[in-house]
Order: structure tokens, then C-alpha cells, then sequence
């Protein structure tokens, strides 16, 4: 409860709150806003922002209305972060629980493939995944979960070492507890805090290595999103340079959005480290 | 020789993690669909089964999966990539033809974003909690939010487009016969652009890694004690602070130098540069898989002898970890 006051008391959490309720918003009234498929065509291609009160934020090479691909944008954008963060933090809670509880040699064999995938440039793995599996929206969220998981692992594992000699711990063997009891019901709930923090960073990276997937025209082209749309417009871009200036503001924002919320859960769970 | 020892020890540490990494690679290809000799006949526009297994034979794509790994370490050993059947010439030597351009770029982004995180963070934390720090701050949340592709198209419309200021894109004007210095001017015009790109990204995680550790460093007590001793403020953030929080943005050079790799696939494309990154966009694009893996290779060695050079700056700023 005090964390949430705290929370909700700090400009740069609520700056960032506001920010992904609009973006949220957006994602649940596009189909309602526009009911049409937003990859159709809906108009004459490349009108003005403004020009047209149909179109009010224009049209794109392909005659499709931006508002739409934008608002329809917002759902991949969200969905592909969430469902891509929930994927690489299981993994990397997992791989880094059962590390730092037992440590040994299952710590050593862990820490070795959490450090191979960190050796590895994470948008060429990516890139690898894609190559070999295809880019369909599902497998690219997949890979994307892949991808991102080693930080997230090495943070578990941090926080599980520390732990894991705590009197608490000591008492549960004690009285005969099982390990996976210890590990999920005990020892995890208390290394979860800056675990959850680190998402926020996770969810970031994972909406800017789709937004990048995407424009490069890797990702889903059955999938209206901004990066694709940013991509598309690079051949207008000298004369109609708004086909990719708009979409990029909204990942900027979305992005923004998440970091800043990770930013003030760190700071209503440190308060400590705030008045520095 | 200690010195020399714990160098030795931490290449040999690595080893093991470029194991993992090639039989991962190696996996990954056998899930591929379709192997070399179905891209090569898909080449030549069709062929008959029977030419189809004497091609994979000759490959040698018929022996077991075991076989074939040991075969693949081996021949990576010796740097054998394989054959880009899309180049028409062995991969290393398309990927060495890319490398400099990539390396140039990492080497100058990554400068600008230290040199720029360390500045601004210095003035952020001197002035924390004050409008500096502020706005400071603000920005760097801001260039940590923009996606690098969008921010580097952005700059062609302002830079290239409507002031005409710097060029679009190109490593350096094609047909101009610039030579020597001449030359060299020509491209860090040229570079401009894409390095601020890449950099600003990235100066942003430098400026607050480098805020947190300027206001850690600045509560521990040698700095009490400097400054008890009456040393003016100036000196002892420059002579004490300054020093001791430069460690953690040298780890952080080793940490994001593959996020930094991979942030050169966009900024290669969006700016068409002939480096890596691109090189690894046009191979999932031509589908050569060799290439692709070719690349994940070198910049995992390239990856790996980052963090080698951290580690050993590491030993030499702090006397400590090499004990």
C-alpha cells in the first residue's frame, strides 16, 4: 500500500502511467474506431495529414488509412511486449532460480548458456530465428521472448544467492520442505521485487526489436504495425516524410511509457536511493 | 606475469562459451528447412534426385549429425565458413570485405556515446536533483525510448533532405577518386550521421550509468576524507570521484557491445552502409543461411574480444581483480 502511494506520488511513474493508458486505449478502440481492415486500401495514397477529414492523419504508399494502422499498431505493439516479456522473464527466472539455489555445477552449466546468449548480438540471433523459422506473428513473439531472457537470469540468480543461506531458508529445510517449495513458494516471492523492475526494461527492448524486426520488413506482413509502416514509408520519405515520422513518435512514447513506469517502481521499492 | 596470467585465464574461460554458442548455431541449421544443396539446385533452376544426393555426398551432408558437428568446428577453426552460394565466394571472404565498415562505425558511435554519457553525467550529478539534472535526465529517457531507425530517418529528412548539411547515406562518394586524407574526410562526413544515430542511443544508458555511479562513488568515505584534507572540490571529483566511477561504464562497454552490433543491422540499412549489418539484413533476405551464421560467428568473437580488452583495462585501472 505504501509502495503504491509512493508510486503514484512520483511525476515520472504517473507521466509514464498516463502515457500507456493512451496507448492502451488505443489498442482496445481501434476495432471499434475503425471497423474496416486497416491494411486495406481506403483512399487515395498518400494524402496530407489534415487534408482530408477523412484521413486525419493521412494516407500511406498503399492508399491505407494511418490513423487505423496506428490504433490497430497499438495492439501488436502491446501484445508482442507483454506476451515476449512473460516468455523471456519465465526462462530467465527458471534458469536463474535453479542456478543460484543449487549453485555447483547446474550453476556453472547455466551460467555458461546464459553467457553464450549474451556473447550473441541479440537482433542477430533474432535475425537467425526469423531466417530459420519464419516470421509469422507468433513465431517472431516467440523468438523475441528467446532473445531477451540472460539479464533477466543473472539478476534471478543474484538475488537467489543472497538468499538462499537466509535463516528463512534454513528453517524451511529444516522442517523437511521439498526444493521446488523452497525455491518457488519461499525463496522466489523475495527476489521477485527488482526482478519485476527489470521487466519494464525487457518489455522495452522487446517492443523496439519488433518495431526494428518490422521495418526492415522481417516481421508479419499480415500485421498492421508501426514499424512496418515507418519501413514502407522510407521510399516517400524526401517529399512525404510524415508516412514515417508519425509512427515513430508513438513507439517513442510507448517505450518511454514502460520505462518510466519500470523507473518509478524502482523508486517507490528503493526509497532509499530516490533522494540521492 | 600475474598480469599475464589472468589474461590467459580469462581467454580460456571464454572458450567454453564459444562451444555452446557453435553447437547452438549448428542445431539451428539442422531445423533450417532445406540445406545447401537445395538452395545450390534451387540456383541452377532444378536438378534430379540422383545429382541431388551425389551433391550431398560430395558436401558431405550425408554423414550423421554428430559427424557433422565435428566437421563444422573443425572447419571453423581453421575460419572456413563455407561457400556463400549467393556471393559466389567463400563467406569470410564477404564478411571481411563488410567488417570495416562495422567496425568504424561501432568504434566512433561507441566514443561519442562514451565521451558524451561521461560529460553529461558528471554534469547530472553534480547537479543532482536541480533543473540540469532534469533535463539532462529527460533526454537521456527520451533518446533511450526512440528506436534507432526511426531517429536515423528523422536526421536524413532534417540533415540531408532540408539543410542539405550531410549526405544520405553511402560510406563514402562513389566514383569521386578521392585519395589519403581526402578520402578519410569523405567519410567521416559520411559517418556523421549514422554515428550520431547509433551513439545517441546508446549515450543515453552511458550518461545514467554514469550519473548512478558519480553520486555512488561521491557518498563513500575516501572522498569525505579528500575532502576533510582540504582539497577543492574540483580536484577531488577529478582525481577521486571521477576515477572510481569510470568502472562501471568500462563494464558496460563490454556489456552492450553485441547490443551495439545489432543496432548496426538498422543504422546500416537506414543509412546503406556496406558493413555487417547489413550484410546480415540481405542474408535473411537471400535466405544464405551460411552467411548469416558466418556472421553470428565473427561477432561472437567479436563479442568476445570486447570483453577480453574490458577485462584486461579493467585489471589495469583496478589493481584488485587481477589477483
Amino acid at each position: 500500500m505504501q509502495t503504491l502511494t509512493r508510486f503514484l506520488g512520483n511525476p515520472v511513474a504517473l507521466i509514464g502511467l498516463v502515457l500507456l493508458v493512451l496507448v492502451t486505449a488505443m489498442a482496445l478502440s481501434a476495432a471499434s474506431l475503425f471497423p474496416n481492415n486497416p491494411l486495406d486500401l481506403a483512399g487515395r495514397p498518400l494524402q496530407w495529414p489534415l487534408s482530408n477529414p477523412r484521413f486525419w492523419l493521412g494516407t500511406d504508399v498503399q492508399g491505407r488509412d494511418i490513423a487505423a494502422v496506428m490504433f490497430y499498431g497499438a495492439r501488436v505493439s502491446l501484445l508482442i511486449g507483454v506476451v515476449a516479456t512473460l516468455i523471456a522473464m519465465t526462462i530467465g527466472i527458471l534458469i536463474g532460480a535453479l542456478a543460484g539455489y543449487y549453485g555447483g555445477i547446474a550453476d556453472e552449466l547455466l551460467m555458461r548458456l546464459t553467457e553464450a546468449f549474451q556473447t550473441l548480438p541479440n537482433f542477430l540471433l533474432l535475425l537467425v530465428l526469423v531466417a530459420v523459422f519464419g516470421s509469422d506473428i507468433k513465431t517472431v513473439t516467440i523468438a523475441i521472448g528467446l532473445v531477451s531472457w540472460p539479464a533477466s537470469a543473472r539478476l534471478t540468480r543474484a538475488e537467489f544467492l543472497s538468499l538462499r543461506n537466509r535463516e528463512f531458508v534454513e528453517a524451511c529445510r529444516t522442517i523437511g520442505m521439498r526444493d521446488m517449495q523452497i525455491i518457488f513458494r519461499e525463496i522466489l516471492p523475495n527476489a521477485l521485487p527488482p526482478v519485476i523492475v527489470y521487466a519494464s526494461v525487457v518489455m522495452a527492448v522487446a517492443i523496439l526489436l519488433e518495431s526494428a524486426l518490422a521495418f526492415l520488413n522481417l516481421s508479419d506482413p499480415n500485421v498492421p504495425s508501426w514499424g512496418n509502416l515507418i519501413g514502407g514509408g522510407r521510399a516517400v520519405l524526401r517529399t512525404q516524410w510524415y508516412v514515417s515520422a508519425i509512427p515513430g513518435v508513438a513507439i517513442l512514447m510507448t517505450v518511454l511509457a514502460v520505462s518510466l513506469i519500470g523507473q518509478g517502481l524502482n523508486d517507490a521499492l528503493n526509497p532509499r536511493l530516490k533522494r540521492r | 606475469m600475474r598480469f599475464f596470467l589472468f589474461a590467459i585465464r580469462r581467454l580460456a574461460a571464454s572458450v567454453p562459451t564459444l562451444l555452446i554458442v557453435l553447437a547452438g548455431l549448428f542445431m539451428l541449421l539442422q531445423f533450417a528447412p532445406g540445406d545447401t544443396v537445395d538452395a545450390l539446385v534451387a540456383q541452377m533452376g532444378g536438378g534430379d534426385s540422383a545429382m541431388m544426393e551425389q551433391l550431398r555426398k560430395y558436401y558431405g551432408l550425408d554423414a550423421t549429425a554428430t559427424v557433422q558437428l565435428i566437421r563444422y568446428l573443425t572447419r571453423l577453426v581453421r575460419l572456413d565458413l563455407g561457400f556463400s552460394a549467393i556471393y559466389g565466394k567463400p563467406v569470410i571472404d564477404v564478411i571481411l570485405e563488410r567488417l570495416p565498415a562495422t567496425l568504424l562505425l561501432m568504434a566512433s558511435s561507441l566514443s561519442f556515446a562514451f565521451a558524451g554519457g561521461l560529460v553529461l553525467g558528471v554534469l547530472a550529478a553534480r547537479r543532482v536533483n536541480q533543473w540540469p539534472d532534469g533535463v539532462i535526465s529527460t533526454i537521456g529517457a527520451i533518446f533511450y525510448a526512440t528506436p534507432a531507425f526511426w531517429l536515423g530517418l528523422m536526421g536524413i529528412i532534417i540533415f540531408a533532405v532540408n539543410l542539405r548539411w550531410l549526405p544520405a547515406g553511402g560510406l563514402e562518394e562513389i566514383g569521386s577518386g578521392h585519395i589519403g586524407l581526402r578520402r578519410a574526410v569523405d567519410i567521416v562526413w559520411h559517418l556523421a550521421l549514422p554515428t550520431a544515430t547509433l551513439g545517441l542511443i546508446f549515450l543515453a544508458t552511458y550518461l545514467r550509468i554514469m550519473r548512478a555511479s558519480m553520486l555512488e562513488v561521491m557518498t563513500l568515505d575516501f572522498v569525505r576524507t579528500a575532502r576533510a584534507k582540504g582539497l577543492a572540490k574540483a580536484t577531488v571529483l577529478r582525481r577521486h570521484v571521477l576515477r572510481n566511477a569510470l568502472l562501471p561504464m568500462v563494464t558496460l562497454v563490454g556489456l552492450q557491445a553485441g547490443t551495439m552490433l545489432g543496432g548496426s543491422v538498422v543504422v546500416e540499412s537506414v543509412f546503406a552502409l556496406p558493413g555487417l549489418g547489413r550484410l546480415a539484413y540481405e542474408a535473411v533476405v537471400q535466405r544464405d543461411l551460411n552467411t548469416l551464421l558466418g556472421i553470428v560467428f565473427v561477432s561472437a568473437l567479436l563479442v568476445i574480444c570486447v570483453n577480453f580488452l574490458v577485462d584486461i583495462l579493467y585489471a589495469r585501472l583496478d589493481p584488485r581483480i587481477a589477483n
